[in-house]
């Protein structure tokens, strides 16, 4: 479990918000919504995968099975 | 030490976090606190494993019945999954879906706990005459 998943997802995050505005001014909205749900989509396939371990951690250590 | 690890991820991503929701990108934000959740909690996961371990050492000593005890360790898992979620959707200003979570875990507490409510009253009643 590393420290850099933050930052990848932070920087993600604002790479994506200044695409939308680049896109938003360039005329090209749709193109900018795109992107933004893309990025969505590609941070919440990694915290998925993270949040699946983090449960199963948690159903060996409580013995929830 | 780990405390000063976990309060510097806490407090890097708690700005990443407020940085993401100025950019007009709340959902992201969200993201973030949950990643940053994930890995804190999995930084001190064998720290609770000893906990955990020592306390079934100690309960096996006595002479209480294991079953007890790994109940209450199962609702102890229960209440901290339901904590942790109904916390992420309280943050995203959803209070209905927290509460719905937490009705949830305490009926799922609840029928954990029966049996030995039961194992109680059959204890009761062979004690009074």
């Amino acid at each position: 479990m590393n420290i850099d998943l933050i930052f990848k997802i932070a920087s993600i995050g604002i790479l994506l918000s200044i695409l939308h505005t680049v896109l938003d001014k360039a005329g090209k909205e749709e193109f900018g919504y795109i992107t933004t749900l893309v990025g969505v989509v590609i941070v919440f396939g990694i915290v998925i995968g993270l949040i699946s371990k983090l449960f199963n951690n948690i159903k060996t250590l409580f013995q929830l099975y | 030490m780990m405390i000063i690890s976990i309060v510097g991820i806490g407090i890097i991503s708690t700005v990443l976090a407020v940085l993401l929701r100025q950019l007009q990108k709340p959902e992201l934000a969200l993201l973030v606190s949950l990643a940053t959740g994930i890995i804190i909690f999995s930084m001190i996961l064998d720290k609770l494993k000893y906990v955990i371990d020592v306390l079934n050492s100690l309960v096996a000593k006595t002479n209480v019945e294991f079953a007890y005890f790994s109940v209450i360790i199962k609702i102890i898992g229960i209440a901290y999954i339901a904590e942790f979620g109904a916390q992420i959707s309280k943050d995203a200003g959803e209070e209905a879906i927290a509460s719905k979570i937490e009705l949830g875990a305490k009926v799922i507490m609840m029928v954990l706990a029966l049996p030995i409510l039961l194992a109680l009253m059959d204890l009761i009643t062979k004690i009074l005459p």
